[in-house]
């Protein structure tokens, strides 16, 4: 063994590791169907593909989670068997997973030791696995307390005790799973600068995502999944983020939503100093104040976690004001219960379709009818009216091109994408007056994705009143017409999508603000 | 009078039985502690309390062994978490529902075999008291402390060696995380179903080894569904003490003490009617869960099976 051939962290490198021809069925889905893909020491292969394309099911065999029905795997040209998540690290592969893989509950340290051998025996030895962390983030530049509780640690922090973990275990090889989607513009650039480094000292990356301009931006080749089929593998330089896109959706897609001209009417929603807790306890807001106009689009940028759940709760009664008003059309709806404001035209998508937006066990047609079910011509007295529920359903699920077999489908039975269609239909079919968006497109894929934005766009046309907020930055840029950064519970500061640049939006959601930024920086 | 009732005799009294009767929770809890830190709530511990009394017992009476008996008892336990694990873990049932049938198993099994085997109440010569020379000597604190049998001492060692167990072993540290996040231990090649079969099966035997306590060192007799609710407050316990063994400890404690001193106020006919007297300790119970468990936050896995989402 050569010394070129030896990682930083002192193993040894993955030369090559090569799919080839991997099938996996679930009941009823093909999820992968005879995919190639290879991945090479010192170079960043990203796989991109749509929600469902098989990005997840594909490494999910290759780190051992899943077996696949046919196929075969080659590590430095020699075929291994990997059935387990422990085959795959001693074979030196490691998996940065999208959900965070860690106990939060426990120390870094912990973290790193769990599930690992110990130098001595049945005992722990923390003291020393704390010393080789240590040892592992000076070489690799990852700063980390190893005493830290998780839970203590941001979302950048954990990703990092992520890679750790994995360089701990000896990962030559590293999959990051849609590892961007959950920091900020900052943190982005510090992972991928983390990224390039073990590149350069020989790691070989697979980096899973469906943004696209990460993916031109950071990786060396490019493959695209669609239905479970590999469409190709192109290096990133000859491609174009057009070309990804239509690879990845098997149409022309377009980028910027029409936004069109609007003009703002009156002030719809008001937030004046509104205070309110959060479920841990801690201030959930602290004195937030906003406005909304009609034919409006207020954005909510920021990390997740920084009083947005809790904004979004206020505003639709779901939550405890403590100090503080809000207004409806002008008028004080302070500690309004959710049935009043609806009767005001209020309108929610919410952030957790699945818990909040519809019932899961209930039909496509009576999931429609949540919010009016109560009323004429839903219902008469006591009695619903099933013809009409009936025929409202068939008039929705067409207007809104719902894909499901039947309207008495249960909910829970949909796509992710057409769950949001029935929440959307029933929530923006009422010509609401105020719309209060949260995360209206996570999770979805770009054809839903255009979708929910459209309509989104529709109702502001229509002149809606919209909050919406997302921690999607490119979310936020595409539709609003104003952009309002949360930190900590309180709006940083508010900014018209005129002057908006990822970079200024990004140091406001670290809760700098950009002329104190530099003054620190000096 | 009050004064009267209370003089030291009968304090040192109060407290040396309470310390005696915190043995069946401190097993049982301990037991119950290390399978919900790994995920599993465990309602059957009565059931498996009352099987393995019996067996212990029975065991004790025809062999004349008390050794013997404790070994019934600990295989009992044992084999009654073993198929908690296999509903638990492989046929992921709702672990309430199953750990109360668990539960009605017991209480009919150790009926039934008590009909069909004894059918009359009999007793045993059971663990006797330890004499230590030196402390059991000393005045006072040698009479509450130092004057109890084998098993009552065990169960406080128990305490730290648990704790230790949980907090200092990879063991430990692996059955604190699959508790919290199973996904992320799996992740890292942690056994997740391995885990909790130990645990469920540890639980079992330590709460056979509570039944045990009960028939062959404190009471000396089997009689039907003698534990009374026993395992169930052991359960009530864990969440008392925070899935903490030293927390534990301090629960059984104090429910043993209150119970020793409405057992006494009984004896002594103080005027309080028994009904109310009896309830105390269950009242006491549920007014510290009520204060304190909504402070604390249990294992985030707890009743939740794990499964590889495929």
């Amino acid at each position: 063994m050569t010394e070129s051939n030896l990682l930083p962290s002192g193993r040894t490198r993955i030369d090559t590791l090569e799919i080839r021809g991997i099938t996996k069925r679930f009941p009823g889905v093909l999820a992968n169907d005879r995919v190639d893909f290879d991945v090479k020491t010192g170079e960043v292969h990203a796989l991109l593909g749509e929600n469902g394309a098989g990005k997840s099911t594909l490494m999910k065999i290759l780190y051992g989670l899943y077996h696949p029905d046919e196929g075969e795997i080659l590590l430095n040209g020699k075929p291994v068997a990997i059935s387990s998540p422990t085959d795959a690290i001693n074979l030196g592969i490691g998996m940065i997973h999208q959900h965070f893989m860690l106990v939060e509950s426990l120390t870094v340290v912990e973290n790193v030791a769990l599930g690992l051998p110990s130098s001595r025996g049945a005992l722990t030895d923390l003291d020393r696995v704390s010393k080789r962390i240590v040892e592992l983030a000076d070489i690799y530049g990852l700063k980390i307390d190893p005493s830290a509780y998780i839970w203590q640690l941001s979302v950048g922090q954990q990703q990092r005790v992520e890679i750790i973990k994995a360089l701990y275990r000896g990962a030559a090889l590293l999959i990051l799973d849609e590892p961007t989607a959950v920091l900020t513009p900052q943190e982005v650039d510090e992972l991928f600068a983390i990224m390039r480094q073990m590149v350069r000292d020989g790691h070989a990356l697979i980096f899973i995502s469906h943004k696209l301009h990460e993916v031109v931006e950071i990786s060396n080749r490019v493959t695209v999944l669609r239905d479970g089929r590999k469409i190709g593998t192109r290096p990133t330089s000859e491609t174009t983020k057009q070309i990804l896109a239509n690879w990845m959706v098997g149409r022309e897609v377009g980028f910027a939503p029409d936004r069109g001209d609007v003009e703002f009417g009156e002030v719809r929603l008001q937030l004046e100093n509104v205070a309110c807790g959060s479920d841990r306890g801690t201030p959930g807001l602290r004195g937030v104040s906003l406005e909304v106009r009609a034919g409006e689009i207020l954005g909510i940028a920021g990390v997740s976690g920084n009083g947005q759940r809790e904004l979004a709760e206020i505003v639709t009664g779901l939550r405890r004001i403590v100090s503080g008003n809000v207004r409806l059309d002008g008028q004080d709806v302070t500690n309004f219960p959710p049935g009043e404001l609806t009767e005001r035209m209020l309108s929610y998508i919410p952030e957790e379709r699945m818990r909040d937006g519809v019932i899961r066990e209930f039909s496509v047609a009576e999931n429609l009818i949540l919010r009016e079910h109560h009323k004429q011509p839903f219902s008469r007295s006591a009695f619903l009216n099933l013809r009409e529920i009936s025929a409202h359903a068939n008039r929705l699920i067409e207007r809104f091109q719902v894909k499901t077999p039947s309207q008495d489908t249960l909910a829970k039975n949909l796509s992710g994408g057409n769950i949001q269609k029935v929440v959307l239909a029933r929530e923006i079919s009422r010509n609401p007056r105020v719309i209060v968006a949260a995360q209206p497109t996570r999770g979805l894929d770009i054809g839903a994705t255009e979708y929910v934005r459209d309509q989104l766009l529709e109702q502001r046309k229509r002149g809606a009143a919209i909050l919406l907020i997302s921690e999607d930055l490119d979310e936020i840029l595409a539709l609003s017409d104003r952009i309002a950064v949360i930190y900590e519970g309180q709006i940083m500061d508010i900014v018209p999508r005129a002057d908006a640049t990822p970079e200024k939006l990004g140091l406001l959601m670290a809760g700098v603000h950009p002329e104190e930024g530099a003054h620190v920086v000096k | 009078m009050i004064s009267d009732l209370f003089s030291v005799t009968v304090l040192i009294g109060i407290l040396a039985s309470g310390i005696r009767l915190a043995t069946p929770y401190l097993y049982a809890a301990v037991g119950e502690t290390f399978s919900q830190r790994s995920g599993v709530l465990n309602l059957g511990v009565e059931g498996q309390m009352l099987l393995g009394a019996f067996a212990a017992f029975y065991v004790a009476l025809t062999t004349g062994n008390l050794w013997l008996g404790m070994l019934a008892a600990m295989i009992v336990g044992a084999v009654m978490g073993l198929a908690m694990a296999y509903v638990t873990v492989n046929l992921q049932a709702q672990q309430g529902i199953s750990g109360i049938g668990f539960y009605l198993f017991g209480l009919g099994m150790s009926d039934l075999l008590f009909q069909k085997l004894m059918g009359t109440v009999e007793t045993v010569k059971g663990f006797p008291r330890i004499y230590i020379p030196g402390l059991s000597d000393i005045p006072v604190l040698g009479e509450i402390f130092f004057n109890h049998n084998l098993l009552v001492y065990l169960a406080y060692l128990l305490v730290p060696v648990a704790w230790f167990v949980l907090n200092k072993t990879t063991l430990g540290l692996k059955i604190r995380a699959v508790g919290e996040n199973p996904d992320a231990a799996d992740s890292l090649g942690v056994n997740v179903a391995r885990v909790r079969y130990f645990t469920i099966i540890l639980g079992g035997t330590l709460s056979g080894i509570a039944g045990a306590s009960l028939s062959i060192a404190l009471l000396n007799v089997f009689q039907q569904n003698m534990t009374s609710g026993q395992g169930f407050i052991a359960v009530a316990l864990v969440y008392f003490g925070a899935w903490r063994p030293v927390g534990v400890l301090g629960g059984a404690l104090l429910f043993s003490m209150v119970n020793s001193l409405q057992l006494w106020m009984q004896v002594k006919n103080v005027p309080i009617p028994p009904d109310i007297a009896v309830m105390l300790p269950y009242v006491l119970t549920i007014l510290v869960l009520v204060v304190t468990v909504s402070r604390v936050r249990a294992p985030s896995a707890l009743t939740k099976p794990f499964e590889r989402e495929e």
